[in-house]
Parts: structure tokens; sequence; C-alpha cells
């Protein structure tokens, strides 16, 4: 069987019918691997034989179709702990470190049958939009190996579009999901703030971090969400709301009769390459004759995301990595001869350069003198792009926007300039800050540069079921992608 | 808003990070650079506005402090760059 073509939906109902053993599905995601890696350095491990170890177990117990990820090989971008398997943040800082915990969603991944195949690259702990900042391996974008995959889950992005297994794991802190995603052409969902348990995953900017899913199916991101969502007692910023049954309500989906879609103008306007441009002028029209009624509306307060978020999550971030100490885990600097020198040398070398400056900035938006022109300033036009996004759902049902205002650059081009480098993360960004779902999906290969173009759907609070259901009929009217031109 | 090279240093250091010159000179102008961008927030009144510092909506209660173990003394110590079995050690405290 060819495994590329195969969802996760799929390869699930294949196992439970026994038309193909666990052991199977998990060969060929490994077969798939060994010809695709050395092109693309998506993974950091590779669990060969703890995966086939466990698929043999599985094939002797007999299916369980309780289990919603029966059998289904999953990479885990490292941020996520994995209880005996390296969790780096691609960092020299935890180059070593073995967690002796899963996090919960690694733990719910587990308990529905999905089998940890690998750990994927990434941006030194989520610090970055390209992949370019691991510490360990620069991935490439598999639609154009001298691209970049986007970030910071670049390495889930890159390893699900070469199929090296139906589904990753990402987080997102300010669109380290739905922008590798987009670059790579794959379904990558943010869920609302909350809706998933931040237990194990390591901290960066705890009020905007969430994991979700990145597949190659909108079918397939619901069905791992339904695994993944839930309150757990161990994050108490996870919310007790029950979770839906999304599978189940992407079924009352035929067409976009009755959805209105809310297009900010603001985002709509100017300054977005012409290949996202086109393939989304050809989109709405496609919308249109689903159904769907596209209405203009304004989020006046956009502009300023990109300042309030970099502040908010620098802060975080200067506070949370304040616990890479050298003393009960990671790296620690050697001919340090009393702590304060042992600290300041375990952090120096311990850090790549964009950790260092983004935990400068939080530490001196948080000094005495400045907190108030900053971190506070910024957590108050934090509620003004809130208000911006639940305010228009008064008038549309769902927000489509672009996901980047650029497509995938080319390894190196933005590396000396970080401020350029966070400008683009303008459309994803103010999701975080306000806790929306947003998911993003393709659309179309670029006439320009060949690669993929995504879109982005933000959703109210808790309203995943919404952009699962639209979404799905959306990509049977639109079909898959090719495979991706560069392997 | 400059950074001087000397504010880097400062900060840096309260951040317990030491950078070397060349460093310190790129990130005085990065640095500079990235908050003169976020001066663009005063441009809106925000006097009446209260925060906001997490996205949540539900109420986040106490739980039982219930006492119980989840975690091996051996597990936590696992990862420690030096330990004796029972405690982290460290480089002397006191100079």
């Amino acid at each position: 069987m060819d495994i590329k073509s195969y969802s996760a939906v799929e390869l699930r109902d294949l196992i439970l019918k026994k038309q193909v053993s666990v052991k199977e599905v998990v060969s060929l995601c490994l077969d798939r691997i060994d010809e695709t890696e050395d092109k693309i350095d998506a993974l950091l491990y590779i669990d060969r034989e703890g995966a086939l170890k466990k698929a043999e177990e599985m094939d002797k117990q007999g299916p369980d179709p309780d289990k919603l990820l029966y059998g289904i090989p999953v990479v885990i971008k490292d941020v996520l702990t994995t209880k005996g398997m390296p969790s780096t943040c691609a960092s020299k800082m935890l180059k070593n470190f073995i967690p002796f915990y899963d996090a919960e969603v690694v733990r719910r991944i587990k308990e529905h049958g999905g089998i940890i195949l690998a750990k994927s690259n990434m941006d030194e702990f989520a610090m970055g939009s390209s992949t370019e900042n691991s510490a360990f391996k620069i991935t490439k974008n598999p639609w154009d190996l001298e691209r970049v995959p986007g970030g910071s889950s670049g390495g889930s992005a890159a390893s699900t579009a070469a199929c090296q297994s139906p589904i990753s794991i990402g987080t997102d802190t300010g669109g380290s999901i739905r922008q590798p995603a987009a670059f790579c052409g794959v379904v990558g969902l943010k869920p609302t703030y909350g809706r998933v348990s931040r237990f194990g995953l390591i901290a960066y900017g705890s009020s905007l971090d969430q994991a979700g899913p990145i597949c190659r199916s909108v079918k397939d991101a619901a069905l791992v969400l339904s695994v993944i969502a839930g309150k757990d007692k161990k994050d108490s910023t996870s919310s007790p709301r029950p979770v839906e049954d999304y599978l189940a309500k992407m079924k009352e989906f035929k067409n976009l009769q009755g959805i209105t879609i809310g297009l900010p103008e603001e985002d709509w306007k100017e300054g977005l390459d012409p290949d996202i441009e086109k393939r989304s002028q050809d989109f709405f029209k496609l919308l249109k004759s689903l159904g769907a009624n596209l209405v203009p509306i304004s989020l006046p307060h956009t502009k300023y995301a990109i300042a309030t978020y970099y502040i908010i999550v620098m802060a975080e971030a200067s506070s949370n990595l304040a616990r890479y100490d050298g003393v009960r885990y990671g790296y620690r600097a050697k001919d340090a001869n009393e702590l304060i020198d042992m600290y300041v040398k375990t952090r120096s070398e311990g850090f790549g350069p964009e950790v260092q400056r983004r935990i400068i900035l939080g530490t001196y938006v948080l000094s005495a003198g400045y907190y108030d022109a900053y971190y506070r300033k910024a957590a108050q036009v934090r509620r003004l792009i809130r208000e911006d996004f639940l305010n228009s759902f008064d008038k549309c049902d769902l927000i489509l926007t672009p996901v980047s205002p650029i497509v995938p650059f080319k390894i190196g081009e933005k590396v000396e300039d970080p401020l350029q480098m966070y400008l683009s993360d303008i459309f994803t960004t103010p999701l975080n800050l306000s806790g929306l779902p947003g998911m993003s999906m393709p659309i179309g290969i670029g006439d320009e540069v060949k690669v993929p173009v995504g879109i982005q759907f933000i959703a109210p609070p808790f309203r995943e079921d919404l952009i699962f259901g639209s979404c799905n009929v959306i990509e049977q009217e639109i079909g898959k992608l090719p495979e991706p031109f560069g392997l | 808003m400059k950074i001087s090279k000397e504010q880097v240093k400062n900060i840096a250091y309260l951040a317990r990070l030491e950078l070397d010159e060349q460093s310190v000179e790129l990130f005085s102008k990065q640095l500079s650079q990235i908050l003169e961008y976020m001066e663009k927030l005063s441009e809106i009144d925000t006097k009446d506005i209260s925060p906001l510092y997490s996205p949540i909506d539900h109420s986040t209660p106490y739980r039982e402090d219930q006492v119980h173990q989840e975690y091996k003394r051996e597990e936590v110590l696992q990862n420690a760059p030096e330990e004796d079995g029972e405690h982290y050690i460290v480089p002397k405290v006191v100079s």
C-alpha cells in the first residue's frame, strides 16, 4: 500500500478491519522517513525500536475500536515531554534531557492507541518563524528544499507534508502551528486557549501557548483534537467545558449555506505577496459558490498586534526561562567556581542568540520603571484586540484572514533582521492574544513561487466544530494537493 | 528608545546572561529597533481599559490540599547535572 495517500481516519479503519497490521503501518512510515529525512531534516529523534515493539504488542492484542488513534504513528514536536525519550526544545540547554513523565497531550495520544514515532525539529524553545533557530539542524520545506518550512513547528509540518506519519503535533504561541502548516501545504489547528492541557508543554508564553494537530486532512485534525482536548487537573487553565464529538458534528455540514464569513478589511487591503493575493481571490469565489455569505468587518487594533504580542511573549519568556539554571536538569557549564558564575555561564552557553534576545527584552519590559509603559500597556491593548474579534462575531460566524503576508522565504534570507521576521506574524498573533481558535488550510499552489498557499479560519472561543465542519466541505471541493515538489 | 551597550550588559546580567562584545553591539542595535517599533502602542488611549493577562473565562478554584507522591526521588534527580542520590549539588554559594 502507498502510505502517502492514507489519512489517519482511513488507516485506523483499515487496522480495525484487520486489512493492515499496526506493524505494517509503522514500518511503512519508517521507510518513508528513510526516503525523505535526508532531504528535509525534520526530525530530532526517531524511536524505531520502541515504535515497532509497541506495534507488535498491539497486533498481538487485536484492535480496540474505542481507541480513536489505534495504531496511528504520531510525530511530536520536541517541546512536549515524552517519557524516556529526549525532549530537547531544539536547545543545547536540554540536549540530554530525558523526562520521566509524558505531556498530557502525549499521554492522551498513547491512551488512545497512538504510537510516538519521532520527535520533530523546531526553533529553539519555539522562538522563531522558520525553524532556522534550532540548535541542531535546519529543516527544509518539502516543496522547495531551498526554502524554510516555517516555524516554530517547522519539523512537524515538514514531516507531515512529507508523509513521514499521518499526523503530528505542534504548538502555537504566535502562529507556530498555522504558519508552518501553510508553508508546507498541510492543515494546522491552534485550539482555543484552555481547550488542550499545557502540562508537559515546555513553557514559553504561558498565557498564549497551545498544542494542536498538524495533519493532511481536516477530518484528521478533528479526530486528533477530540483525543487531546479536555480538562486536566494538572493544568488549571484547561477548560472544564465538555469536548464535542467533532467528527459527528462535521457530518451536519453539507455546504456553506447560511454561513457568514467576515473578511477584516485591514487584513486584506494591501501588502500581501501576489501569489497569496491571487489564490485568496480565487478562494473567495469558491466560498460564494458553496453558499457562504462574505461580509467586510473591521479589526481596528490588529495593527498593534505585533508590538503587543512581542512585549507580552518576551515578558513571559524571560520569566519562564529563568528555570534553566543548571541545577535540576539540563546543561551546566563547566569550570564555574561559585553559584552565580555557574548560572551566568550555563545560561550564556546553553541558550542560542534568539532566545537570549527575547529573554533580555522580556527582562527589560518587566523591569521597574518600564513595566507600566510596556507590559501593562500591552495587556490593555490585548483586551482591545480581543474585543475587536468578539464584537465582529456578532456580524459573522467565522473570520477569514491570510496566514502570513509572505510565501516561504529562502533559508538564511531573513536571519539578520529579527524585527522583519516578527512582522510576518501579523495575522496569527492576534488569535493567541485573544485566545481564539484558528486553523490554517491549503488552498492551492502559487504561480510565481511553486509552494502551497494557506488561509486562516478563525472561530469564536470553543467553536472548533464550526471550523472543522466548514473546512471539511471546502476541502472536499478543493481536493488534495499534489505530492511535495521537492521530494 | 535607544538601548546603550551599557544597558544591554546590565539587563543581560539581571537575566544571568553574559554577552561578548560583538553580541552587545548587535543586541544594542536590534533591541533599540524593536523597542522603537513597540512605541507604536503609545498612540492608543488605554486609560480606562483593564489589562488582560490571560484569555481564560473559567474560574480556577483551588483543589483539595491532599498530599500524594507522583514521582520518585530517583526520577526527579535523574536529569540533574550533579547529585548525590538525595540532593542537588551546586558550586559554593558564598565566595
